[in-house]
């Protein structure tokens, strides 16, 4: 039974298969999609080292607070950071005044409301609030930055590419030396758009946040270059991201090495129970 | 299966004795894993997979309890849940990342079991029951993965349920309304994330009793082996314990290594980075793919594109994803062959290797994009899986010549065999690695 109707069922989806493969075969002979803008001038993340790269990478404190003090300045005028709460900057080599104080003087304040009289109000933040939503009212949706660096393919290359990937798109050619104005004009960056060929859909409604050196002070006296700028901030929102990276690899090290000895051990104890057998 | 050469379980501490007489526990383990249980003695490493994948059961379990009780399942919160269970629950980001990870280890260590089935056609008379409770096992699991996928509530969760629980409104005439009576409304929100955690806690303990049916049907036999010749005597054998245990315990050693380089050194590598953003039922994903174990079921279901007769494509394609599964459950009367092992089946070898490749190229349409050429490449892909278990197998057994097999297990260990009855003029050599 099996071997008469189980033929019958394999012939069914194969017949099925083939017309599908048929009609899409044709179509794709007689009308093949041609490859889209993005797909031609999407550029991939420039390939940039950072501290916490690889299995014994960790971050750079240094480094992290200088990329805090970028998004402080530069991003939080519209990028939100709600999954970090003031006291995990503890993490970043500040101690515990110094928290407190970043805290207090955040220029957005934590939202109260007296569940008595119904009033809403505000009081300082706390290091145990997290970092206060942020309104924006331009043009765009900017996104909460606390996971950006984990939900974007390449991670803090992809950020630090896209900080630093802003050109002018008249003009443009992608390495195979196609122009894309010439070949796509509809692709033309809309009023209000600006033209970034590291962001998947090439324009984007975030202008260039940093456009020159010295937009931001560092405390320890780096040169704050636009690069150096966007590598340090890429840096920070891996951090915001991923805050326990550090202790990751740490742990993952003694207990990989503990497995490689239990399993060596377990190997030779496993040759010497069959050594009778073989 | 107690062979009657088997050890027999004499506690000698008093203790021992009165609890083997009120509650006869360790009689049981010892009688099923222990010294008690005799096992073919030339099982290869392909037969350590069974118990890592009672392992990895355990693992997810272990992990899974621990964190829902940090996890809220409830629409607005579960998002940010995760990532409390990330950064301020102790060891939260190390029980999240081996949770996630272990789900993609049980699979791989799932689907190598099944391809070790396939190969040795371990599914064979006297072991269909316990071929058939594997199959069910392997459809609870992707249930259980699916629901567990679900919970972060990312977008990648979100829109992986609209499509999967979409599928349902592809049945003829009843499809809208039991998809709205599943999901407990118009599209994936609250009331489904809620009963998934609930299904989702659920359904590893179903696993495991269907684990022990599994355990149990293959105790009456006992195992098969490399060679597919069934057990004779007792030079065949050598007791569970210690010579598998032992062989087991290396094995865990390397599952857990793999394991542990995964956890600690690539928790996002299997993942996809869509899942870190908060689920938008009004922003959909450029491409909405389900997790790598999944990929060549849906390659399957996306490669049927044009309407069948009176089948709508959308249908066609659920139809085929399931009974891509489905079809295994009939393997024992497709394959009728009398020689199990592919070592001694040199065409079924060939289509064997052939499908193998054909699951790869399905698993990794399944991940790319619906565009050509992948969709064209996906349905060549599809129909050979067809065509290889409902038609190439059940032709291939029958017109087939197998190579000689060995007499017993113990001429294919040790070169020869006192009892056989034809000795050969020169003895057939133990199972070349093919």
């Amino acid at each position: 039974m099996v071997r008469l109707f189980g033929p019958l069922v394999g012939l069914f989806f194969v017949a099925a298969l083939l017309l599908s493969f048929g009609v899409g075969a044709y179509n794709a002979a007689t009308q093949p999609t041609p490859p889209s803008a993005e797909k031609l001038f999407h550029m991939h993340p420039k390939d940039v080292k950072f501290s916490f790269d690889g299995p014994f990478g960790t971050f750079d404190k240094a480094q992290l607070q200088r990329g805090f003090k970028v998004y402080q300045e530069v991003c939080s005028n519209c990028h939100s950071l709600k999954q970090v709460a003031f006291r995990d900057l503890g993490a970043l080599g500040y101690n515990e005044a110094e928290v407190k104080a970043i805290a207090k003087n955040w220029g957005t304040k934590a939202q109260t409301f007296d569940p008595k009289t119904g009033d809403r109000g505000e009081r300082p933040n706390l290091p145990s609030d997290h970092f206060p939503p942020v309104y924006y009212a331009g043009q765009g949706n900017p996104p909460d930055l606390s996971l950006i660096a984990k939900s974007r393919h390449g991670g803090a290359q992809y950020i630090h590419s896209l900080l630093t990937g802003y050109v002018d798109q008249a003009g443009y050619k992608n390495e195979a030396g196609e122009e894309l104005l010439k070949k796509f004009p509809d692709a033309k960056t809309p009023d209000g758009l600006y033209f970034n060929p590291y962001f998947a859909n090439l324009n984007l409604a975030m202008p260039q946040p940093l456009t020159s050196e010295g937009q931001v002070t560092y405390s320890d006296g780096t040169k704050a270059t636009v690069d150096q700028m966007a590598m340090d901030v890429s840096a920070f929102l891996t951090w915001t991201a991923e805050p326990k990276l550090d202790k990751r690899k740490q742990t993952g090290w003694p207990v990989l090495g503990f497995l490689l000895a239990a399993t060596v051990l377990a190997y030779l104890a496993k040759r010497n129970v069959w050594a009778d057998k073989h | 299966m107690s062979f009657p050469w088997a050890n027999e379980y004499k506690p000698s501490h008093p203790l021992m004795q009165w609890i083997d007489e009120k509650l006869p526990l360790p009689r049981f383990v010892y009688n099923a894993v222990g010294a008690g249980y005799p096992v073919p003695r030339n099982l290869n490493y392909m037969w350590n997979f069974g118990v890592l994948a009672g392992f990895a059961l355990v693992l997810q379990i272990v992990t899974g309890v621990v964190l829902a009780m940090h996890y809220a399942a409830n629409a607005g919160v579960a998002f940010d849940s995760v990532e409390h269970i990330m950064r301020d629950v102790n060891w939260g980001w190390m029980l999240r990342y081996a949770h996630a990870n272990g789900a993609s280890m049980f699979f791989i260590v799932v689907y190598t079991h099944i391809f070790r089935g396939f190969f040795y056609s371990s599914y064979k008379a006297p072991r269909e029951m316990i071929w058939l409770l594997g199959v069910v096992i392997f459809l609870l699991m992707m249930a259980t993965a699916f629901m567990g996928y679900v919970l972060p509530w990312g977008q990648m969760s979100f829109w992986g349920a609209k499509v999967i629980t979409g599928l349902f409104s592809a049945i003829p005439l009843v499809g809208p309304p039991l998809q709205e009576w599943l999901l407990g409304g118009f599209a994936p929100d609250n009331a489904a994330l809620n009963r998934f955690f609930s299904l989702h806690f659920l359904l590893p303990f179903v696993i495991l009793g269907v684990i022990i049916l599994h355990v149990w049907a293959l105790h009456i036999p006992g195992s098969s082996n490399p060679t597919g010749v069934e057990v004779k005597q007792e030079s065949d054998t050598v007791p569970f314990h210690p010579y598998y245990t032992a062989k087991d315990g290396f094995g865990l050693g390397i599952f857990l290594m793999v394991y542990c380089a995964l956890v600690f050194f690539a928790p996002n590598l299997l993942g996809h980075p869509d899942n870190y953003i908060p689920a938008n039922p009004l922003s959909t994903p450029a491409h909405i793919v389900p997790e790598w174990y999944f990929w060549p079921f849906y390659a399957i279901l996306r490669a049927f594109t044009s309407d069948f007769l009176i089948i709508p494509a959308k249908l066609m394609g659920v139809l085929a994803m399931f009974s891509a599964i489905l079809v295994w459950f009939f393997l024992p009367w497709l394959d009728t062959s009398p020689v199990r092992s592919g070592h001694y089946r040199p065409l079924f070898r060939k289509f064997f290797y052939a499908l193998v490749i054909d699951v790869l190229v399905l698993g990794y349409c399944g991940g790319a994009p619906a565009e050509e050429p992948y969709v064209m490449i996906s349905q060549i892909a599809s129909m050979y899986y067809f065509l290889h278990f409902l038609v190439i197998l059940p032709i291939v057994s029958s017109i087939e010549t197998p190579q000689p097999l060995p007499f017993s297990i113990t001429e294919a260990v040790l070169g020869k065999d006192e009892h056989a009855t034809l000795a050969p003029a020169t003895p057939p050599s133990a199972p070349a690695v093919a």
